[in-house]
């Protein structure tokens, strides 16, 4: 599958969003738009955080970044590439190449160790399998000495920086977090924000947090509203 | 490599129930690894078993296998019995005539050379009587040279050997007309040693019992062969129990013997007319004359020769092959259940991981590798239970080899293998394989989307 590369794409932007519109089929017929994005724009390195309520469409719009779900129409460009013209597989390429994913219940895979679960995020990116890097993003999150610890021996805010750690593994250039201090305790998502935003920071990744709490939104510069950015929201 | 060991810690996350399926894989392979070795084992036994030396059975008219069942493997019924003088015809003038003289009949017997003598020069004729039994084992009358010429053993060159005592002796003022040697078997069954007595019974094992006893001279060391399960007499002893000498009709002619040598008791051999036998053993001195003379025999009106290769063949080809492929096929469904018994235990597994498939995909990982892994995880399982059971299989023949050879005379060893065992490791995979299929094909269309909101 060829990526296409569009002239008028900015460089700078690693996440392009234009006129994205999502339905999905309702159970007494008929369809539910529940996304309907005129403009998002997300640059190199750039944190972003995306407020809205519960069914807002916020994971929703993340698995369409993502390349999970695909699009009614508009275009969704990733780190320069056009997704809604890819197949799947061009897709889940896409997305191992340039996304990390965090997710608000972790989802760690409980048969692996922690340090498994972080290469296995380099298995799934296509990158090689560096065990060094591994110990050294458990390092980072204060985990080296879990490495070898299943997730059923870690605390959740454990589990967590785990997760964060599997989503830096493939070195990605944007990295998409589902509310992912919402399960932990406050104290610990303190320090699951400062790794998120600061692992971002170091290697210019840029961030896509999507949260409902205003609390994390204050350690960002730039916030935007679902509900305002989101046409189907405003005519529902 | 890493789908591999993604494959192994699912293998290994699911402990119980992988090596549940495994143990049922293991059994199934082991079953149908050791059918194959018992077809094998059969086989071989029942060929070698019918090559003791001798290539022809000669016996009355009737089914070629019955023949070679009761006269080489001492089972069945024998069919009836043929006159001496049909046994005499394996013989020359000079024989003949020293027949007549020892034990009595028509001289003219021994003024001509026997019809089939010329076919068996530099060969032999044994003669045996059946009919009495010694417990459950059959008694075969016979002569000494019954020890003295066959051969058995993989190459056909070990002569019998004796645990204890030794071989049938012709009669001598030291050796009598009731001499036997058992085999092996039958001594540690019945509990006999040399030196003891015993009285065979007329007809079954559960018949009357003949009232002249048998002397234990000798109990053979285990040959493998259907000999280790038979008590072997003196043919005259044999002929001179009440009720086996064949009732004359008056109008044979007999000259009485002139060399008949009496025993201890005053018991002279029967008279040719009263003697009968119910096969005879023959080996050609060149085998190339053995078709002709199976030929002329077949065309007689009284006997008919049997080789007992071709009879056994036959009967490998027409019962006990079909029997064996039952067995291999009932076997191979075993395989097969536990096939499906993988099938249902990963695609059990689906609804537990249908979440860890769609953090893989999330995490960048395509259909294709996710399906990959299930696919594996159902190898392993295959590769795991084929090599165990195979191993089981092996271990248990090995195991039972002493008790194998000593009831059957075939060594086998832990890494004797049938030729089809190759054909058992792609078998098993093909089923994985299969089996895997639907688990995967269930990873292959999980919804990502839906799966990671759950």
């Amino acid at each position: 599958m060829t990526v296409t590369e569009t002239p008028t794409a900015t460089p700078a932007a690693v996440l392009q969003i234009t006129d994205v519109i999502k339905t999905f089929d309702q159970p007494g017929g008929g369809k539910l738009t529940v996304l309907d994005v005129p403009q998002l724009t997300i640059a190199e390195g750039e944190p972003l955080a995306l407020v809205g309520q519960s069914g807002g469409g916020k994971t929703t719009l993340l698995h369409l970044i993502a390349g999970l779900l695909t699009p009614d129409s508009g275009s969704i460009r990733v780190a320069g590439v056009e997704l809604t013209r890819l197949s799947e597989q061009g897709r889940d390429r896409c997305r191992a190449a340039s996304i990390g994913y965090v997710f608000q219940t972790f989802n760690l895979l409980p048969a692996f160790s922690a340090i498994e679960n972080v290469q296995l995020g380099m298995v799934f990116g296509n990158r090689p399998v560096d065990e060094t890097r591994a110990l050294e993003l458990l390092g980072k999150v204060g985990l080296a000495d879990r490495a070898h610890y299943r997730p059923s021996q870690l605390s959740v805010g454990q589990q967590q920086r785990v997760a964060i750690a599997r989503a830096l593994a493939g070195r990605p250039k944007l990295l998409l977090a589902d509310e992912p201090t919402a399960n932990v305790d406050p104290a610990s998502a303190d320090s699951v924000l400062d790794l998120i935003i600061g692992s971002c920071r170091d290697e210019d990744i840029a961030l896509l947090m999507v949260t409902h709490s205003m609390d994390v939104t204050k350690r960002f510069e730039r916030v935007e509203q679902l509900e305002l950015i989101n046409r189907a929201f405003q005519t529902v | 490599m890493w789908l591999l060991r993604i494959a192994w810690r699912n293998f290994c996350y699911r402990s119980l129930s992988s090596i549940l399926t495994t143990i049922s894989l293991a059994l199934g392979v082991a079953l149908v690894v050791m059918v194959l070795a018992v077809t094998g084992i059969v086989s071989e036994a029942f060929s070698r078993n019918a090559q003791v030396g001798y290539n022809l059975v000669v016996g009355p008219k009737g089914s070629a296998l019955q023949l070679t069942l009761n006269s080489v493997y001492y089972l069945s019924q024998p069919i009836e019995n043929l006159p001496y003088t049909e046994y005499m015809e394996f013989f020359d003038a000079d024989a003949r005539a020293e027949m007549v003289r020892r034990y009595g009949g028509d001289p003219a017997l021994g003024e001509r050379t026997g019809k089939y003598a010329a076919y068996v020069v530099g060969g032999y004729a044994i003669p045996l009587a059946l009919g009495d039994y010694l417990g459950e084992f059959r008694v075969v009358g016979t002569t000494p040279a019954f020890f003295e010429k066959l051969r058995h053993g993989p190459t056909l060159e070990e002569p019998f050997a004796f645990r204890d005592g030794r071989a049938l002796k012709s009669h001598t003022p030291g050796h009598g007309y009731y001499e036997a040697v058992l085999g092996w078997r039958v001594a540690d069954q019945l509990g006999y040693s040399v030196g003891d007595q015993f009285s065979s019974t007329h007809g079954n094992p559960d018949g009357k019992g003949h009232g002249k006893k048998f002397n234990v001279v000798g109990i053979l060391a285990p040959t493998g062969t259907p000999n280790d399960r038979a008590a072997f007499v003196n043919l005259e002893g044999f002929y001179l129990q009440e009720n086996h000498a064949k009732p004359l009709t008056g109008e044979e002619t007999i000259e009485p013997p002139t060399e008949a040598p009496e025993d201890a008791d005053g018991n002279l051999p029967l008279t040719i007319p009263e003697r009968e036998v119910t096969s005879i053993l023959v080996r050609n001195g060149n085998p190339m004359f053995a078709p002709g003379m199976q030929n002329q025999i077949n065309e007689s009106l009284q006997a008919q020769a049997a080789a007992p290769v071709g009879e056994i063949a036959k009967l490998m080809g027409a019962i006990i092959g079909p029997m064996l492929t039952a067995l291999l096929v009932i076997t191979l469904i075993t395989c097969v259940v536990a096939a499906v018994g993988v099938l249902v235990a990963i695609y059990n597994s689906m609804n537990d991981r249908r979440r860890d498939i769609a953090v893989m995909r999330a995490l960048g990982a395509r259909r294709e590798t996710v399906t990959g892994v299930i696919l594996l995880e159902s190898l392993l399982i295959a590769v795991i239970g084929a090599v165990a059971g195979w191993f089981l299989a092996h271990a248990s023949i090995w195991f039972f080899s002493g008790e194998i050879e000593e009831r059957t005379g075939v060594q086998v060893g832990i890494l004797t293998t049938s030729s089809y065992e190759g054909l058992i490791f792609p078998l098993v995979l093909i089923l994985a394989l299969l089996a895997g299929f639907l688990p995967a094909w269930s990873a292959y269309r999980t919804d990502v989307g839906s799966n990671l909101s759950a």
